[in-house]
């Protein structure tokens, strides 16, 4: 009697351990030693029945669907601390923790706030569900006027990517504006999208929408081929790194510097007008998408040492080690979600370790930043005296203007 | 069993409204549509009563901005079958031309249920689900919040002012009006919806000549006006606190 071989379905497991050694570097996940740092290292490990390092097991153990009934990968705020740490370099938030996500969004298994997120980009191209005509409200007034691209019919020098909370949180706004006096001040060349601007997407596409994140790459590539520029400059770290790293592999390949980079490469312009003093201790926040994902330390650092009186202090997380503010990989729509498993918020967290060292200023370089960190200090005891600022308000601050 | 879902796109208020130079209509050029979020609701629940193995979801839509990408989406979420109905004049138009409109559509589909949001903020001249109703000479259920489909009836939750609330029976075919689903509309991704617009097909059809003109005539549109003890004060915050505090001393409030 013939034998005929058995042929099997793979398993849900097997299928998503072959997708994920086929992303880049993606093969380096065999190599994973169990040592566990990835979970240690997890702002959020302590809470999720799967961590990184359990995930692996799972995967290997052919019992991945348990973890992707536990839904607690939605606690990853993709800080890439676990990355970083590895030892054997396994891309963890770009690829196991992403494409967790991607499986969740595909089945549906989305939380409500996430979702409404994600529907308004779709939507509006925003993530706040605000009117994308309003996108350069926020330039109002500032003198002379920010010049949109669709309106002056010229090349620029810098096309300003001004990005979502920069253009629509309020807060956030006044840093914008901040960011756009120095500019005239330094006589920059720029422009900026206005409604034109679509999000940046890679909150998004970290939070397991990768198609969506597509569909802006698209959309904002289009805009960008209409317009003159000679480079690229944001000061959202999310959309930096987007544009950095993700356009290009989509065929959106164009020079991009965060601001903090932009202006530090204009200190001998700037630093004369630095003329007041900032008589305060400083501690600076690396933002996880410029520091750990983009290995840029020094610039922001180099700003704020530019300001007389400025000291300037670390945190014991910093750098490398920076603590996550818990804004990334969809976590600034996932504050509810994460409040009602964690009854924590690592933005109180980083705003603890700012009081404990005797910091008078929080700086930050990041957009999602200085609204987190403000709540943060109404909730955390003895931190109503800590200031939070941009790096840019502190720079215009000293400029006196 | 065939689950009809009539959706329609509504006036989205993230833009503001603005009256078209003849003064009245909406200007279409400004205006950004929308799927009524009671629609959302109705496929939502036609989804949910499809995985129980209640039948087939068709949903309908009338041709204008957004409806092809509002239809697309629907296939992705579940729906069996979408129509877009076309010859249209304008894509905004009154709850009676839409009912008359779909009416004859939704017979030849010989439906088991008709599904519809129960009201949108554009109902200017009563909300569509009654309407609809009383052209293909079905019951009606308004401000449904669950349902469910068993041996030729429809189970349903019925929501009443004041937090009350009925259930009750109704004999298929019917049209309900949905208040909420079960469950909040779900999310589909957008590479699904991509996917859709690859693999399902569209199907038009077209409203009859006959009836293809808008039954009722706004005479006019207008924002609301300011009346005889009513006054608009303008200005930033400061000045505008800075007046009232003026307005309440003058009327001896302070
Ligand atoms: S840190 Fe790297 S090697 Fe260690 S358990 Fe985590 S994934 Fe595996
Ligand atoms: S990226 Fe950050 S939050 Fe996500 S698993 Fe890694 S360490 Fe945890």
């Amino acid at each position: 009697m013939a034998v005929s071989a058995v042929t099997q379905r793979p398993t849900f497991s097997e299928i998503f351990y072959t997708s994920l050694q086929k992303l880049p570097d993606g093969e380096r996940v065999r190599a994973c030693l169990q040592c566990g740092t990835c979970s240690g290292v997890c702002p959020f490990g302590y809470l999720m029945d799967y961590p990184p390092s359990k995930m692996i097991a799972a995967l290997r153990a052919g019992m991945f669907d348990r973890v992707l009934k536990t839904d607690n990968v939605w606690m990853c705020v993709s800080c890439y601390a676990c990355t970083s740490s590895c030892p054997a370099q396994i891309p963890l938030t770009a690829g196991l923790m992403t494409r967790t996500k991607e499986e969740l969004l595909l089945a549906g298994n989305v939380p409500i706030e996430l979702q409404d997120a994600l529907e308004n980009t779709q939507r509006y191209g925003n993530p706040m569900g605000e009117s994308p005509r309003k996108r350069a409200a926020w330039a109002r007034g500032i003198e002379p006027p920010v010049k949109i691209m669709s309106q002056i019919n010229r090349p620029v020098d810098v096309l300003w990517f001004v990005g979502d909370y920069a253009s629509f949180h309020p807060r956030v706004q006044l840093s914008s504006r901040a960011l756009a006096r120095i500019f005239n001040l330094l006589k920059v060349d720029f422009g900026i999208l206005g409604h034109e601007e679509n999000s940046d997407g890679d909150s998004q596409r970290l939070a397991g929408e990768r198609g969506l994140f597509e569909l802006l790459v698209d959309k904002n590539g289009k805009v960008f081929q209409k317009y003159q520029f000679n480079q690229i400059v944001t000061a959202d770290p999310h959309a930096f790194n987007a544009l950095k790293n993700e356009y290009p592999k989509l065929g959106v390949n164009y020079p991009v510097q965060h601001y903090t980079q932009y202006l530090c490469a204009k200190l001998d312009l700037l630093r004369p007008l630095l003329r007041h003093e900032i008589k305060a201790r400083v501690a600076y926040h690396d933002p996880c998408y410029l520091g750990r994902a983009n290995g840029i330390y020094q610039p922001p650092r180099q700003l704020l040492q530019a300001i007389p009186g400025v000291e300037l202090v670390e945190m014991p997380h910093s750098a490398a080690n920076s603590l996550c503010c818990g804004g990334g990989g969809g976590g600034m729509w996932l504050e509810g979600y994460q409040w009602e498993q964690a009854h924590a918020r690592l933005s109180e967290w980083r705003v603890r370790e700012a009081v404990a060292i005797g910091a008078d200023i929080l700086a930050v370089a990041c957009t999602y930043e200085i609204p987190r960190f403000e709540d943060a200090v109404k909730m955390v005891q003895k931190a109503s005296r800590l200031v939070i600022r941009d790096i840019s308000e502190l720079l215009l601050e000293s400029i006196g203007e | 069993m065939n689950i009809i879902v009539a959706i329609k796109l509504v006036p989205d208020l993230v833009e503001e409204l603005k009256i078209s130079e003849e003064g009245n209509s909406l200007d279409l050029e400004s205006l950004r549509l929308r799927v009524n979020e009671f629609d959302e609701h109705a496929l939502e629940q036609a989804i949910l009563l499809k995985e129980r193995g209640a039948g087939r979801v068709i949903v309908i839509a009338l041709d204008g901005d957004g409806a092809e990408d509002a239809l697309f989406t629907a296939a992705a979420k579940g729906a069996d079958q979408i129509i877009k109905l076309t010859g249209n004049p304008a894509p905004l138009v009154s709850n009676h031309t839409l009912a008359r409109w779909l009416a004859p559509v939704i017979k030849s589909l010989q439906p088991g249920l008709v599904l519809t949001g129960v009201q949108a903020h554009n109902d200017l001249d009563g909300p569509l689900g009654p309407l609809l109703a009383e052209y293909l000479d079905l019951p009606y259920v308004g401000y449904v919040a669950k349902a469910a489909v068993k041996d030729g009836e429809v189970e349903i939750r019925k929501e009443y002012p004041g937090g009350l609330a009925a259930e009750m029976e109704v004999d298929l075919p019917a049209v309900l009006g949905v208040q909420a689903a079960e469950q909040p509309p779900r999310y589909v991704a957008f590479s699904r919806i991509r996917q859709a617009m690859k693999t399902v097909q569209l199907e038009g059809r077209r409203i009859p000549d006959l009836f293809a003109e808008e039954q009722i005539t706004v005479a006019r549109l207008f924002q609301p006006e300011i009346g005889e003890r009513a006054a608009i004060i303008a200005g930033d915050v400061d000045e505008i606190a800075a007046r009232l505090v003026e307005i309440f001393a003058e009327l001896d409030l302070l």
